[in-house]
């Protein structure tokens, strides 16, 4: 049960990092996780009154409020042009609706969750966040080492010519997943991001895998299925999996193989088709 | 702290706890279709619309519905007969304690999107649990409702 003596709806960011100084005083983002434990919090700080729930597009990146709710990533319309729409996919089996009117992305990410298929897509794509004190650094950096007591304010994703694809496996529908994969195709090269191992997602070291043409081959829908299915375990070969009540390392491993493998072939016959209507114009 | 909320159009100040949650102070408040179906966020059962959106009132503090409009399946009792009637004409309910969460969220999703495909029916009511059913029934109330509604409201 949550338990909270004291409620202060922060003013300003100077005062909820001020308060969040305290160990026994928490942010509240959607509060669903929270919830979920036995938590003696003294004064919950609520970000919900500084204009944080929202975002805004700039001329060569996205801006995104860390009390935007995981809705918000799927009806706002703008942000489907990120990644080939992936935000919106890889939120939509997350409980439900009601639940995702609530949760929130700054929340989402700051909790570095092993199951996250919200950390997973945004590591797909360009992102960085800024945190209060720390400033702007890369979602990767910022997955590894947690915002400590400081404050998720802001996503930042840069648009660019990715086209991303997002795949989970679940036992059953809206539960936590067994693993995620997001992939991104650009002209700079391939990303492959993997959670739910069951720990944090991470990026593979995708550079070291592909040789730079493969990866070009794709982006231009050219690879052939052979090359795609090399890639493919060489890729998950570098996924470190654990087991645990979900699912066993072997599974998650063999998972892996497989949802790169549909990603990569998607990401390839994505390149083709478009390229395919640029011809017949 | 003192919070003011309005609850299916009527106005009401109270002091309470920074602890209390919604669900909680809507049934003190004689909502009683309002219920708590689990302790992890996952079931649906205490769905209300804050600010026109559903959401789940079992994780949301009463002080952080300050100043917004809540409403329950007693203040939609029109709208929520009209649709009722397809789902208990299918034979859908069971038990019927999901009944009232399902209905919210069903009204949610009509208001948003008035022509969904079955992929979006299932795809927005994911979030609503149901222990009996198994779904067809009320997946099948959802359909005639709609088809009623778009042959303009007869039957
Ligand atoms: C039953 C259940 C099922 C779930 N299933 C999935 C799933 O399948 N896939 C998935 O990806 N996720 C899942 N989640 C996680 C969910 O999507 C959210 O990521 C999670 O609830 C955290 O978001 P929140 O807004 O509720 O944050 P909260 O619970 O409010 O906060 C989480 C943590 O982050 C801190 N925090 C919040 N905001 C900030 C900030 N701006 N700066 C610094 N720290 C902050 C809080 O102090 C707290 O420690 C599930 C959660 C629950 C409860
Ligand atoms: S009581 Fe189950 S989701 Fe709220
Ligand atoms: S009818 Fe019993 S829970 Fe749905």
């Amino acid at each position: 049960m949550l338990r909270i003596k004291e409620y202060v709806k922060a003013e300003s960011l100077a005062q909820a990092y001020e308060l969040n100084q305290k160990r026994a005083n928490r942010i509240i983002g959607g509060m669903l996780w929270m919830k979920m434990g036995t938590v003696n919090v003294h004064t919950a700080i609520d970000l919900s009154g500084l204009g944080l729930d929202g975002s805004e597009e700039r001329k060569d990146e996205f801006v995104i409020g860390c009390m935007a709710t995981l809705r918000q990533l799927e009806t706002d319309e703008r942000l489907a042009v990120l990644g080939s729409g992936i935000l919106k996919e890889s939120v939509k089996n997350i409980v439900g609706v009601q639940f995702r009117n609530l949760a929130t992305v700054g929340g989402s990410l700051a909790g570095r969750f092993g199951f996250s298929d919200v950390l997973t897509a945004f590591l797909a794509l360009d992102t960085e966040v800024e945190l209060y004190k720390a400033g702007r650094i890369p979602l990767a950096k910022f997955a590894a080492e947690g915002a400590g007591s400081d404050i998720l304010v802001r996503v930042f994703v840069k648009k660019d010519d990715r086209r991303c694809v997002y795949l989970s496996h679940r036992n059953t529908k809206t539960d936590f997943p067994v693993l995620t994969v997001a992939l991104s195709s650009a002209r700079s090269g391939i990303r492959v991001a993997a959670g739910a191992r069951p720990q944090r997602a991470i990026l593979v070291p995708a550079d070291e895998c592909l040789n730079k043409a493969d990866a070009a081959d794709i982006f231009e829908g050219r690879a052939d299925k052979e090359a795609l299915q090399a890639y493919a375990a060489q890729l998950a070969a570098k996924v470190p999996t654990g087991s645990n009540m979900r699912a066993s390392a072997a599974y998650r491993s063999h998972l892996a193989e497989v949802l790169i493998r549909r990603g990569l072939t998607a990401l390839n016959e994505q390149a083709a088709k478009e390229r395919g209507k640029k011809d017949a114009d | 702290m003192q919070i003011r909320i309005t609850l299916n159009g009527r106005k009401i100040t109270e002091d309470v706890s920074p602890d209390l949650l919604l669900l909680d102070w809507v049934r003190a408040h004689g909502c009683y279709s309002v219920k708590r179906g689990c302790e992890t966020s996952n079931c649906g059962l205490c769905t209300v619309f804050m600010e026109d959106k559903p959401v789940l009132s079992c994780s949301v503090l009463a002080v952080r519905a300050d100043g917004k409009r809540i409403e329950t399946l007693e203040g939609l009792r029109k709208e929520a007969e009209e649709f009722g009637a397809f789902i208990a004409g299918q034979g859908a309910e069971q038990c019927g304690f999901c009944n009232p969460g399902m209905i919210m969220n069903a009204i949610a999703l009509f208001r948003e999107n008035p022509e969904p495909s079955e992929e979006e029916i299932k795809e927005y009511l994911a979030g609503n649990l149901c222990r009996c059913s198994g779904y067809e029934g009320q997946l099948r109330g959802i359909q005639a409702f709609l088809a009623y509604k778009k042959g303009g409201g007869i039957q």
